[in-house]
């Protein structure tokens, strides 16, 4: 049987197909657009997964879409009824979009995929018609959160589970408890809409100055350097935070439910000043406030799991949602040990409901048998569910822009190479086999260098990345040997928990070090890899292993063969605002585009020095929008 | 027709008859606005999607 999972229309479009349990492939639709998170129709995703799984697109049984557009316009028509006439503006400005294209999905998608059919089998239009016809009867659409738990539970390696999703909003859903067995997942509480701790987060996202729905990591990235002095303030006139876990917000602070901004002028006058400009000098005071808010998601996710626990009773948890990729909260909710495991679909936002959805069907729908391999971590297959090329279609691309490269066909002489170029703190741009799936770079479209070396942060901060110095770089560490460096004894193979630099590697401050404030801490070397070790001595770690992702596994025990050290900086094979790479033309663009020194796809190594001048076609500054 | 027996069915199972005189209204301002603007922009805040 196979299923087609389909998540789009709302930010960040993604594909999965699965054939029975099987994950065949899965992936976001702007790694092919080159459009940050694409909420297009995926075309693209879903001509590359049918390739991938060497299927027609008539031979999909079911086409599973990941929310319920009619319940969402219900939530829309009854919060601007409610509220009217305030919002008007705004409600003039969406609807047309909703009528246009979101309200009759059904029609919507089977348009596009008919679309698609003729464009994969030109003058067959009477066929094409067939299709159409066809496909409609195909569809099934499960709630948003239904999605997201499904996306947590089914893939896991647990028999049982209680499932936690928690993001900005579904349908009306914002926040929910479901208790997953065998096949099925029960629902047992929810939070609705304007509640939400997704969304108040990107509040003080806005309200200190990043983008809405993706600039919420840069402000769990600045909350190491504050001092969380505004949490009694919140927590006294913003939200009301119950012991079970379950809240309110005082949405008199807000204007999202109907305005066209997040906060409201009540919320800037109580902190005193208005929203932040984008792209503005951050002070103090943003790292206070970035602080605060963590604080306050870490209580609500601690409280939810406390709950979570004494309602199932079960020793395992699963998260998914846009708040589940909050890796610091994670590891706080690891520490607290109220469940003996945690599992984290890797692609906890809106994507990854393309996955749950169609799992849902095959599963909760359709009633198959799941089955568990004891033999493998999770279903997901270490998240490498993308596009990969092969050593030919590589060569052809480089040269046909006359790049100059080694080609190995001995996999250990190349890593005894590739690990020498680390050794000599150059930086590496990764590019192998499958790309992954999620927001993450895990190895396959990585950009890695030497974790020990003082000026790693800044120089892939300010040469690389282009961006802001103060974002840490995360870990990759081989899984044996994580407890040594880390203060963690469990595999975190999709960068999804936050734990600190073992004690012995740290570097402890002098005092005068401790009276700095925030961003001043930043060039105080911290650990022994202080490129990882963020300013509170935390690191957001990948725990690398053998049986996923063989040869980064290598790589990194020849470099701790080398120098002691099986920890390597991680970070996506990206510059800033650009989605991660995915072709090798992306990679060598992206390579010629920055400083990096050495760019490695598959078995072939380029070196900078060796490289013809590069003529860009466009300036990456135009080309996206900053994130 | 079909969209016409989806909305129905929708209205039927969610118990909200109510939203239909809206939804109708709608339905017609939208058509309007649609074939007036060729395009329909959206705004940026995410709730609204």
């Amino acid at each position: 049987m196979i299923v087609l999972g389909i998540s789009a229309y709302y930010h960040d479009s993604g594909v999965a197909l699965i054939k029975d349990e099987k994950i065949i492939a899965a992936v976001q639709e702007e790694r092919f657009t080159r459009k940050k998170q694409d909420d297009g129709f995926p075309k693209e995703s879903i001509k590359y997964c049918l390739e991938e799984a060497g299927i027609t697109l008539d031979e999909v049984d079911y086409i599973a879409f990941y929310d319920k557009p009619f319940i969402k316009f219900e939530r829309l028509l009854e919060t601007y009824l409610s509220e009217a006439p305030k919002g008007f503006k705004s409600f003039a400005m969406s609807i047309p979009v909703w009528l246009k294209d979101k309200l009759f999905l059904k029609e919507t998608l089977s348009k596009e995929l008919k679309k698609l059919y003729l464009e994969l089998n030109p003058n067959k239009d009477k066929e094409a018609k067939a299709f159409k016809s066809a496909v409609q009867e195909k569809f099934m659409f499960g709630e948003h959160h239904q999605s997201h738990a499904a996306s947590a539970f089914y893939p896991s390696p647990y028999e049982e589970a209680a499932i936690l999703t928690i993001d900005g909003v579904g349908e009306w859903t914002t926040t929910s408890l479901a208790y997953g067995a065998g096949n099925r997942i029960e629902f047992l509480k929810e939070i609705n809409f304007p509640h939400s701790l997704g969304l108040l987060y990107s509040a003080f996202t806005y309200y200190t100055g990043f983008k809405v729905n993706s600039g919420e990591y840069k402000v769990m990235g600045l909350a190491p350097y504050g001092e969380p002095k505004y949490v009694d303030m919140i927590k006294e006139h913003i939200i009301d935070i119950k012991e079970d876990g379950s809240f309110q917000l005082d949405m008199s602070y807000f204007n999202y439910t109907t305005g066209l901004t997040m906060t409201s002028k009540k919320f800037h006058k109580l902190f005193g000043e208005p929203a932040k400009e984008r792209e503005s000098t951050l002070t103090q005071r943003e790292m206070d406030l970035a602080a605060s808010i963590q604080v306050i998601t870490e209580e609500v996710m601690i409280k939810l799991a406390l709950n979570a626990k004494e309602v199932t009773g079960s020793a395992n948890l699963c998260l998914a949602g846009g708040v589940a990729l909050n890796c610091v909260g994670n590891g706080k909710l690891l520490r607290e040990n109220i469940f003996e495991n945690i599992w984290i679909q890797p692609a906890a936002g809106d994507s990854g409901g393309a996955l749950g959805a169609a799992y849902a069907v095959y599963y909760q729908e359709l009633q198959n048998k799941r089955t568990i391999n004891p033999n493998e971590l999770d279903k997901m297959q270490g998240a490498y569910l993308g596009p990969k090329f092969s050593d030919e279609e590589i060569k052809t691309y480089l040269d046909s822009v006359g790049a100059k490269y080694d080609h190995y066909s001995d996999e250990d002489e190349l890593i005894e190479v590739v690990s020498d170029v680390l050794v000599a703190n150059k930086v590496i741009g990764w590019h192998y086999d499958r790309m992954e799936f999620g927001p993450r770079s895990l190895g396959h479209r990585s950009i890695i260098g030497d974790a020990r070396s003082q000026e790693m942060q800044s120089t892939m901060n300010l040469k690389i990345k282009y961006r802001e110095s103060f974002r840490p770089f995360a870990p990759s560490v081989l899984a044996e040997k994580v407890s040594e460096w880390y203060e963690i004894e469990t595999p975190s193979p999709y960068m999804l928990l936050v734990a600190d630099v073992k004690k012995s590697k740290q570097i402890e401050m002098t005092k005068e070090q401790e009276a700095l404030f925030g961003i001043e801490k930043l060039n105080i070397p911290r650990s022994e890899i202080p490129a990882v070790t963020h300013v509170d001595y935390s690191a957001r770690i990948q725990t690398v292993h053998k049986e996923t992702n063989l040869r980064y596994h290598k790589l990194l025990s020849k470099f701790d063969e080398k120098t002691g050290c099986p920890t390597v900086v991680n970070t996506s094979f990206n510059v800033r605002g650009e989605p991660i790479v995915c072709t090798p033309e992306d990679s060598y663009r992206c390579f010629m585009r920055t400083e990096m020194d050495t760019l490695v796809i598959d078995n072939f190594v380029l070196y900078k020095a060796d490289q013809p001048d590069f003529t860009d076609d466009s300036n990456w500054q135009d080309e996206f929008e900053l994130d | 027709m079909s969209m016409i027996k989806e909305l129905w069915a929708f209205m039927k199972s969610r118990k909200k008859f109510w939203l239909a005189p809206i939804i109708i209204i709608m339905l017609l301002l939208g058509v309007l606005i649609v074939l007036a603007q060729g395009t329909a922009v959206a705004p940026f805040i995410y709730t609204l999607f």
